[in-house]
């Protein structure tokens, strides 16, 4: 085995920082439900790291994927011609996701609240939008249905807002047990990434907490760009950089 | 048993004013030559349905065919907004566009009671969200074993179910293959049915994985790369530049209609719309 160095933040992009810690999250054998652009990539990065048989599940219906390059669509013909199997839709939802067969599902959002719920439906009045964004597609069961969720999205204080505009998707609700309350199967978000940096939620309120913050980047930064009053981990500590090897891994998958 | 006749014969006997509509093809497949000929043909007040409403919606929303859409996840996959879809709900252009919000483990949940002949289907879904306080067709509903409480959605039966499939055999038995998506259960719940295919062919290619028996087909109708920019798995991919220039040709009404009007509108059938489509391709390349 071949010593990875460590190389300074500056030459990886924010984007692949994202990539690289998400990556980081997954154990070998992991059954993951992962969207495009950064999870699909985060999830093929680790397959081709630590976790070779990570299984990638799109909603589309192709389980086992192992795309050679960063789909466009969840439903690009790579993914069925790599897939393990091809099953249809109303099959991933039911079979596969509700019946508790995936590990993590990652998430995206426009919105994030303390707690971890998402909203990717409205932004403003939902009769009379301000901008209509796409909607729940498969997260609102993902996020109740999957063992564990991980939401990946740039921090800033339109997206990090003290209350949601729609709720679309369930986190740790109010906090503490009402997410238990609501019964479901999952345990909701464990980790929040983001361009700045790592929250995760407190074991008891459920709310995100400052734990990591990537090379480069401040505490005071996180908070600036958090719409509730951010609470920072007492043993707080620093991404490690990506390494060298993960670098070069991940642009060999992104390279067009 | 399925006819098997042109894509204009098919919609002007199966596609009528006021229908609910589903063109279905999750990603793959995607039946735009019949959205295309809807719009040709001047259908308006329809209700569409489908999943992921796709540059196929937002051109038939965006030219006002639709009074309603019933949805899960409205944007250009991979690219970012649908603008004439966004333009329908937030300004009302060129008309208000009621909508049915779901996920999409509800809208698949829908077709499946729908296929079955049940009144509702039930799913873990939608517990904890707001979507339930915003779509009339979510409800929740106790497990008479276990009282679990779980949730139901109605049944979707469109008036017309369409979708693009590879192939079909000369008796109108049609097959597919890939990413199958809810093709089979929008045919089977709808009370009309339309297939497209790329080709009618002695028999069914081995790698056909879903068959859709002629006798439950209403009409089939061979349109050569029917589902462009959509693919067909086997016989040509994704046009992934198209979904980037819709992003462009959709941002603003006016290049919008006439595009609408130039590719779709001036054109008589399909493969003209698409030797115009590939020739301005070509010249951009």
């Amino acid at each position: 085995m071949t010593a990875t160095v460590p190389v300074p933040a500056l030459e990886a992009t924010t984007d692949e920082i994202m990539t690289v810690v998400a990556a980081r999250e997954l154990t070998d054998g992991v059954v993951c439900f992962v969207g495009i652009g950064l999870p699909s990539t985060a999830a093929n990065l680790a397959r081709h790291m630590h976790a070779p048989r990570a299984v990638l599940i799109y909603e589309s219906g192709t389980i086992g994927a192992k795309p050679t390059k960063p789909p466009l669509s969840i439903g690009d013909g790579e993914l069925a011609e790599t897939a393990d199997c091809v099953v249809s839709v109303p099959e991933i939802f039911s079979y596969w996701l509700q019946a508790g067969r995936v590990d993590v599902g990652f998430l995206g959002a426009a919105q994030v609240d303390r707690y971890g719920n998402i909203n990717t439906t409205v932004v403003g009045d939902y009769d009379n939008p301000t901008v209509r964004l796409p909607g729940a597609g498969g997260a609102p069961e993902i996020a109740a249905s999957a063992q564990q969720t991980f939401l990946l999205l740039r921090q800033t204080p339109r997206s990090f807002v003290p209350s949601l505009d729609f709720r679309t998707s369930v986190g740790h609700a109010e906090g503490g047990s009402s997410r238990q309350q609501l019964g479901m199967q999952g345990r909701g978000p464990t980790v929040i990434i983001t361009d700045i940096g790592v929250l995760r939620p407190d074991p008891t309120s459920g709310e995100f907490i400052l734990t990591a913050v990537h090379p480069g980047r401040t505490v005071e930064e996180a908070v600036a760009a958090t719409g509730w009053p951010l609470r920072v981990a007492p043993n707080l500590v620093e991404t490690v950089p990506p390494t060298l090897e993960e670098l070069d891994v991940l642009r060999s998958l992104t390279e067009s | 048993m399925a006819a098997i006749i042109s894509l204009s014969e098919a919609v002007a006997e199966h596609v009528r004013d006021g229908d609910t509509v589903a063109l279905e093809g999750f990603t793959h497949l995607i039946p735009y030559a019949a959205g295309h000929e809807i719009i040709r043909q001047g259908r308006t007040n329809l209700t569409l349905a489908r999943m992921t409403p796709d540059v196929i919606y937002d051109q038939l929303i965006g030219v006002g065919a639709a009074r309603k859409l019933i949805f899960s996840w409205g944007g250009n996959p991979g690219v970012g907004s649908l603008h004439r879809f966004r333009d329908a709900v937030e300004n009302g252009w060129p008309e208000p566009l009621e909508i049915e919000e779901h996920s999409h483990a509800g809208m698949a949940a829908r077709y499946v009671a729908g296929a079955s002949g049940l009144p509702f289907g039930v799913l873990r879904g939608y517990t904890g969200t707001e979507l339930p306080e915003h779509t009339d067709t979510i409800a929740p509903v106790e497990c008479p074993f276990t009282g679990e409480r779980l949730t139901a959605v109605p049944a979707l039966t469109p008036d017309v179910s369409i979708i693009h499939a590879q192939q079909a055999d000369r008796t109108g038995n049609v097959g597919l293959w890939g990413i199958q998506g809810v093709q089979k259960e929008a045919i089977l719940a709808g009370r009309r049915s339309i297939v497209t295919v790329e080709e009618v062919v002695d028999h069914l290619d081995p790698r056909v994985t879903v068959v859709l028996p002629s006798w439950v087909v209403s009409a089939v109708a061979p349109v050569t790369h029917g589902a462009h920019p959509s693919y067909a798995h086997g016989y040509y991919d994704r046009d992934n530049t198209f979904y980037r220039d819709w992003d462009v040709i959709s941002r603003d009404r006016g290049q919008f209609t006439c595009w609408i009007d130039k590719h779709i509108r001036s054109t008589a059938t399909f493969d003209e719309h698409l030797a115009l489509v590939r020739g301005q391709a070509a010249v951009m390349s």
